[in-house]
């Protein structure tokens, strides 16, 4: 009988959870995919033409500038927090708190943050670099978190084969241990992607809301989710808003099944 | 018989934290011969395989006194090479853990680490380590598959040739057969006898059928103690200790 109550709740949270996406795509797709004009996709915005395609091109920016920055200063801190720091040092303690409380402060606080430091008290201006430089701070707990996750689950049997090579600390790392844990890494970097993709609140104050394309690193822009926000909030070009959403949507989906793809590809060819 | 000193272990005791897992144990280990570790659970024959590679150095809070020396020469002196100390003394662990690598990338892992890039030599090491372990007939057409895709027991030679690959002169065995159903047991037990040949053998073991129908040399221990060490069959028919008469008689253990 419980059984029954229960298999029963657990199909219908499924199927709610399931409907609800459904849901949302569906309503964005109807409400936005009409409104896809070739104007939207034009490479200069006016007032007019409301184009999404300097927002998409930032966004691209935006997120290959932070990953570079993040990707590696979070990888290398999780090999650091897994391999070499000595668990009960101080030091240790306090990077692996940092992280976690870094990971739950509300993006708006990065805003004011970026804005109050790279933007104001470094001169930056709202622009590129400090958009980059503060969602750069917002994704590193997300890839180190990741990073030390995979480490983790690789064991130390592997460790252990390896060490008892000969082969030192290093060698291990990168020939043995990255190698098994670089989908759930890349998995990481993926999901930062996706934060800094949806991101608004952090960018608003820090890379401006320019409608077109940054000519420098200096210069303020807007990324997609953030275009879409004034769009909509602005009252004037709802539709268009929508449209923009479809965009988005269709982003974060590639990236998703991208990252699915590639995890599979990297734990399947396991060489 | 005239006999060479590989490994001399000389009043070591060991410490986990505060816990002293070893009182001072006193060993010798014999070229060419295998030396079984028997003895209940959690009596130290793990954490004395351990420190002859230093292992034990992975250990946090890990923490020996006394000396260990390989051919005459203190492991734990600050002039040792650990990465070389582990080049001459290999080892095979309780559960097979091939890397999730081809099996020809298993094997050439430690030549490669100690500066093999030489694609036939290294081909050449491969086939003889997969031969010594008695395992070439069974991979030798897929050396390109991956590790993890064979049995326990295959794997657990390819774990056997991959520590021969780097031409030890001494390999450790903890429980290498524990995790082994009868059959591979028994082939890994064959090989082991054969490997003796050319390499120094030591071999923890829960089993003690195995110590008494392949080693030379058995080392009793309990509690962190080792109570008698002997010749296997000295010590399996005739001990000179209450305490191994008996553990090997099944009456506690």
């Amino acid at each position: 009988m419980v059984s029954k109550l229960m298999k029963g709740l657990v199909y219908a949270s499924s199927v709610f959870t399931f409907g609800m996406l459904g849901y949302l795509v569906i309503y964005i797709l109807i409400n936005g995919v009409r409104f896809l004009t070739p104007s939207l996709f034009s490479w200069q915005y006016s007032t007019s033409n409301v184009s999404m395609m300097p927002a998409l091109m930032t966004t691209l920016m935006v997120v290959a500038g932070t990953l570079l920055i993040a990707t590696p200063i979070g990888v290398f801190t999780g090999f650091y927090l897994v391999d070499y720091a000595d668990r009960k040092n101080p030091v240790v303690r306090a990077v692996g708190m940092a992280t976690d409380t870094l990971a739950g402060i509300p993006s708006i606080i990065y805003g004011l943050f970026g804005m109050l430091f790279f933007v104001i008290f470094l001169e930056f201006q709202f622009s590129l670099i400090a958009g980059i430089l503060t969602v750069t701070i917002m994704s590193l707990p997300v890839i180190i978190r990741a990073t030390e996750e995979a480490l983790i689950a690789t064991g130390m049997p592997i460790r252990q084969a390896s060490y008892a090579l000969g082969a030192g600390k290093l060698r291990t790392l990168f020939k043995v241990v990255l190698p098994v844990a670089m989908p759930g890494i890349l998995s990481g970097v993926i999901l930062a992607t996706g934060r800094i993709v949806g991101e608004t609140a952090a960018l608003m104050f820090t890379l401006g809301t320019a409608t077109n394309l940054p000519g420098s690193l200096f210069a303020s822009g807007r990324t997609l989710s953030l275009h879409m926000y004034i769009l909509s909030q602005e009252g004037r070009h709802v539709n268009e808003a929508y449209a923009t959403a479809v965009v988005l949507l269709v982003f974060v989906l590639v990236i998703n099944a991208l990252s699915t793809l590639v995890s599979k590809r990297l734990a399947g060819g396991g060489k | 018989m005239s006999r060479t000193n590989k490994i001399t272990v000389r009043d070591l005791k060991l410490w986990y934290g505060d816990f002293e897992a070893l009182h001072g144990v006193d060993l010798d280990i014999y070229e060419k011969e295998i030396t079984a570790f028997i003895g209940p659970s959690g009596c130290g024959k793990s954490t004395l395989i351990k420190t002859l590679n230093r292992m034990n150095d992975l250990v946090e809070n890990c923490r020996i006194e006394g000396t260990v020396e390989l051919d005459g020469k203190d492991i734990y002196s600050r002039k040792v090479e650990l990465n070389n100390l582990r080049k001459r003394v290999g080892m095979v662990f309780q559960q097979p853990n091939p890397f999730p690598k081809s099996i020809y990338d298993n094997i050439a892992f430690g030549p490669r680490t100690h500066g093999i890039k030489n694609k036939s030599e290294l081909d050449e090491i491969v086939e003889k380590s997969l031969k010594q372990a008695a395992i070439w007939d069974e991979v030798k057409d897929h050396l390109d598959r991956n590790a993890l895709s064979i049995s326990g027991g295959q794997q657990q030679r390819i774990c056997i040739a991959r520590a021969l690959a780097v031409e030890p002169e001494v390999l450790l065995m903890d429980e290498p057969t524990s995790a082994l159903d009868p059959i591979s047991t028994s082939k890994i037990e064959d090989l082991v006898s054969e490997l003796k040949n050319e390499y120094t053998i030591v071999m923890v073991t829960h089993n003690m059928q195995q110590a008494s129908r392949i080693s030379d040399r058995t080392a009793f221990f309990l509690n962190g103690n080792i109570i008698e060490q002997d010749e296997t069959r000295k010590i399996f028919t005739n001990p000179s200790e209450t305490e191994t008469d008996n553990y090997i008689s099944g009456r506690f253990g």
